[in-house]
């Protein structure tokens, strides 16, 4: 092809009449580098790679991986490259200024499997070295996971540049992985790799030891008893993690159940539509939410703060309302306010469902609320450890308003003798519709904090609404601190047995124990003590 | 059962009860089969289905009253023995497929194939015999019951703890069943059924049989609950029901009739169905979902808690409704019908509507039979108590 020859042979020529005369106070060694990328010969673009990546320069990641992607353009004639980038504008390679259009003979620089090879590993230095220190600590882990021997030099480069501790310790890993898998590494080299995995203790670093193959004894055996102490720290860990999703669940549980608590408790009213106080909870975040985006956006992070004194008042009047029409005249038939109060939460579902439509609505999380932190080897979620922590204060509200206020010790008195309390001046009515409408409150707080980990759907309640009976039931009637240790004891359990069993046979198995527990205990785990023949 | 006694046990709604259901169960079918197709008479036969199903459901509705009008059992999971009942038929319709599957598999039915199973369950053993699978629609959900009942009335749960744990018994059934290594079809339940007893379960003819079939159960299920009920052990129930502790300290052994009662019903809520399985052409877990055992609650008492005719006539009229406003516009305000019914029912009519009217049945007989005599005393001068009927 003389054409093409003669070409390639002036663009040689002019490529050394450009280095040798024409710009020899601008061009570097990186300019020349990024040059070598037209040439369109392999061994020149391996060179290029190499003296880019190696150059420091700011341009040589997006080069790099502009290459790796066929976005890096190369006219042959004038010697000029280019990187596109993914929106389609372009630059010049060799001094980052925008261009305005490619010439029509630039094309991709093309790249064999040889130089993707070197491509990739010239990626993950330049990652490894990042100014970015997320981006260092990536490219420390995929490092790790994937143990690529040719990757060694650039993390063993890296490591001596490197500052930052947790990096460091990342790259450190790093290291040990790919030694610990390179055939020719010294057996001192895989020793100290196995004591570094073994440091890092997690269920990667396992996997690492337990698939390493063949090595010298010395290096089995330490990798041997690594294994065994990451396996009995991993079980404690899990343990701990298990026990952290216990207790997690058990906090919406026990909010879920609380109120049920008070109104079964106080007044032997089983509330069906309890669920529905929950989702009207919900619903009453969702529109505080939606009334705050369009009209004060930057109130949102308050949007919780606001909702939850609102949702205890629209369930709570609601509650108050239920209680006037519906259940003080089926007092004394609790069968049959169960099925009234059934008949009401399908009302209220339809009613939302009529409202709010059928699907899903959006409640978000505040930033205080998003996002998780790692402890030790489990990570806790922001969003659960504040349901955690709310629960809790509702809790301790809950009981210091039973122990300390007039309410309280008329809503006690009436739980432990109705007829009594009557004789000794109580307005039982009166407390019984407050009760009522305390417990709905209760709900409805319990919606605005279950919108954050749950969907905000009219079957919102229904999905907590057996859970909450359990709770109950378990912790025995009229205590507050039975439903605290059944809702834990529940949760717990519950997640204990997810793993061993999977989670709906570990659903069913806690049905039926609390159904044989109910045989054992017919009133709970603390029932109350009294002498009445039928409750 | 001597005559006298069956007699004695039958008063007159139960009388015209009997003779409406028996009616229907000899003109419907007739009507659907005899008739030309289209005549005004003629009944469609999507219509036997949908009342077939209706009379599943009353005879469900008896088994619930059963224990809660008369006992004072409010069970919030009897769906649960509906619904075994019902899977205990549809293992055996699915047996009867055969090698008509979408696998031809002779012997796995095709969830299994899809699965991957390689051989029968050892519980689905033996539902290839229709006495089988008959004997277990009745013992399955008995023995569930009677285990349930043992460890629940013994130890003295009742009331709404009582209603809450059969509830959650219900609802664990219900994931278990949701489970495709359970080996009843999980999601999807049992169904694509080709036929009963040789008998294609589409044709005109089979679906006639079952329909006359279910009415004739429906008599059964109503007679041996108005003979438990009517008997002396059906007074020691009332007494349990009123007053159990009472009842206790009279020496009577509560918890072993309370157990007997419960079982009973659970066997009858197992035939209602196992009969409307092939009827309806599926079986899946959604039946034992909490929300229908609870409508079936509400069925009893729309009809008349302690009725027994109440209870399968709140049942027809319900599902009726629901048919009705559930196919037309109105089907979006379905939900709140059935939750006002729930409430208004409970509140203004606590006795239902067969308890509502014997109620005013009986005083404007007391009122006729007090005027009669006053008019006869002044005749007379002399008071003659008149015999009632």
């Amino acid at each position: 092809m003389p054409a093409n020859l003669s070409a390639r042979l002036c663009s040689f020529a002019l490529s050394l009449f450009l280095i040798a005369f024409a710009l020899p106070a601008f061009a570097g060694p990186f300019e020349d580098a990024v040059a070598k990328f037209a040439n369109d010969d392999f061994s020149d673009t391996e060179e290029a790679i190499g003296v880019v990546a190696g150059s420091g320069n700011k341009l040589a990641f997006p080069i790099i991986s502009a290459l790796q992607d066929g976005r890096l353009m190369a006219d042959p004639d004038s010697k000029k490259v280019y990187v596109t980038g993914a929106d389609g504008k372009s630059i010049d390679a060799a001094t980052g200024e925008p261009v305005a259009s490619l010439p029509d003979s630039a094309s991709a620089v093309r790249l064999n499997n040889r130089l993707r090879r070197s491509v990739d590993a010239a990626l993950g230095s330049l990652t490894l070295q990042s100014p970015d220190l997320s981006t260092r600590l990536q490219a420390a882990q995929s490092v790790f996971k994937s143990h690529e021997e040719t990757a060694l030099e650039a993390v063993d480069a890296a490591l001596a540049k490197e500052t930052n501790r947790s990096v460091k310790a990342a790259l450190g890993e790093a290291r040990a992985a790919i030694l610990l898998f390179k055939s020719d590494a010294t057996e001192v080299e895989k020793l100290e790799a196995v004591a570094t995995l073994k440091a890092r203790g997690d269920q990667e670093a396992l996997a690492l030891l337990t698939g390493m193959g063949d090595q010298p004894a010395s290096v089995t055996k330490a990798a041997a008893s690594a294994i065994g102490s990451i396996q009995s720290s991993l079980a404690v860990w899990s343990t701990v993690q298990n026990a952290w999703y216990g207790l997690s669940l058990g906090s919406v549980l026990l909010l879920a159940a609380i109120g049920l608590a008070i109104t079964f408790g106080v007044m032997g009213v089983i509330n069906m539509a309890h669920g529905e106080m929950v989702m009207i909870g919900a619903y009453t975040t969702f529109v505080v939410q939606e009334v705050i985006r369009t009209r004060y956006p930057g109130l949102f992070d308050y949007s919780l703060l606001i909702a939850v004194p609102l949702a205890f008042l629209v369930a709570g009047a609601i509650g108050v309302l239920i209680e006037r029409s519906i259940i003080r005249f089926l007092y004394g038939r609790p069968l049959e306010t169960l099925l009234a109060t059934w008949g009401l939460s399908l009302v209220l579902q339809q009613a939302v469902r009529t409202m709010f439509g059928p699907t899903n609505r959006e409640v978000g999380n505040p930033s205080w609320m998003s996002g998780a932190f790692e402890l030790g080897q489990i990570t806790i979620t922001y969003n659960r450890l504040w349901i955690l922590l709310f629960t809790l204060a509702v809790f301790a509200i809950l009981l210091a308003m039973l122990r300390y206020t007039a309410l309280g010790l008329e809503m006690r008195a009436v739980t432990q003798n109705r007829r009594m309390a009557a004789s000794m001046g109580i307005a039982t009515s009166r407390v019984d519709a407050l009760t009522f409408g305390l417990g709905s409150g209760i709900a409805g707080i319990a919606g605005v904090a279950l919108s954050q980990i749950d969907n905000v759907s009219p079957n919102l309640g229904q999905s907590y609404i057996i859970d909450s009976f359990m709770v109950v039931v378990f912790g025995g009637v009229g205590n507050l601190w039975g439903t605290l240790v059944g809702a834990f004891t529940l949760g717990i359990a519950n997640k204990f047995l997810e793993p061993v069993a999977g989670a709906v046979l570990g659903k069913i198995a806690i049905l039926v124990l609390i159904i044989l527990f109910i045989q054992k205990r017919p009133r709970g785990l603390f029932a109350l003590k009294g002498r009445a023949v039928e409750a | 059962m001597t005559p006298h006694m069956l007699t004695r046990s039958l008063d007159r709604s139960a009388t015209i009860f009997l003779l409406v259901v028996a009616a229907l169960g000899v003109l419907i079918p007739l009507s659907n089969l005899l008739l030309p197709a289209g005549s005004f008479l003629q009944v469609p036969t999507y219509l036997v289905a949908l009342w077939g199903k209706y009379v599943c459901y009353a005879i469900l509705a008896l088994s619930i009253d059963l224990i809660w009008g008369y006992c004072g059992i409010l069970s919030l999971g009897h769906g649960a023995f509906f619904a075994l009942g019902g899977y205990a038929m549809g293992m055996y319709l699915m047996r009867q497929i055969g090698t008509r599957g979408v696998y031809g598999n002779p012997i796995l039915p095709d969830f299994m194939v899809f699965l991957n199973w390689q051989k029968l369950p050892w519980y689905w053993y033996g539902f290839d015999m229709f006495w089988f699978a008959a004997l277990m629609v009745l013992f399955v959900p008995g023995l569930l019951a009677f285990c349930f009942g043992w460890l629940a009335f013994r130890s003295r749960v009742t009331g709404v703890y009582l209603s809450i744990i059969t509830q959650a018994m219900t609802y664990a059934l219900l994931l278990a069943f949701f489970r495709n290594d359970f080996g009843f079809g999980g999601n999807n339940g049992l169904t694509d059924f080709k036929d009963i007893l040789g008998f294609n379960v589409q044709a005109e003819g089979t679906r006639a049989a079952l329909f006359a079939l279910s009415c004739l159960a429906l008599i059964a299920g109503f007679l041996i609950c108005r003979a438990i009920v009517s008997s002396k052990l059906g007074k020691v129930l009332i007494a349990v029901r009123d007053a159990e502790s009472r009842t206790r300290f009279l020496g009577y052994r509560v918890e072993s009739y309370k157990l007997f009662v419960f079982t009973v019903s659970a066997c009858m809520a197992g035939v209602a169905g196992a009969l409307y399985v092939p009827q309806v052409g599926i079986i899946n877990p959604s039946e034992f979902a909490p929300g229908n055992s609870i409508e079936a609650v509400i069925w009893v008492a729309v009809g008349g808690r302690g009725t027994l005719v109440g209870a399968a006539l709140g049942a027809v009229v319900v599902n009726y409704a629901k048919t009705f406003f559930t196919s037309g516009m109105l089907a979006p305000y379905w939900l709140f019908m059935l939750g006002a019914l729930f409430i208004l029912v409970t509140l203004l009519l606590p006795k239902g509507i067969v308890g509502t009217f014997n109620a005013w049945w009986d005083q404007s007989k007391e009122k006729r039979t007090a005027a009669a005599a006053a008019s006869a005393a002044a005749e007379d001068g002399v008071t003659e108590p008149k015999m009632a009927e």
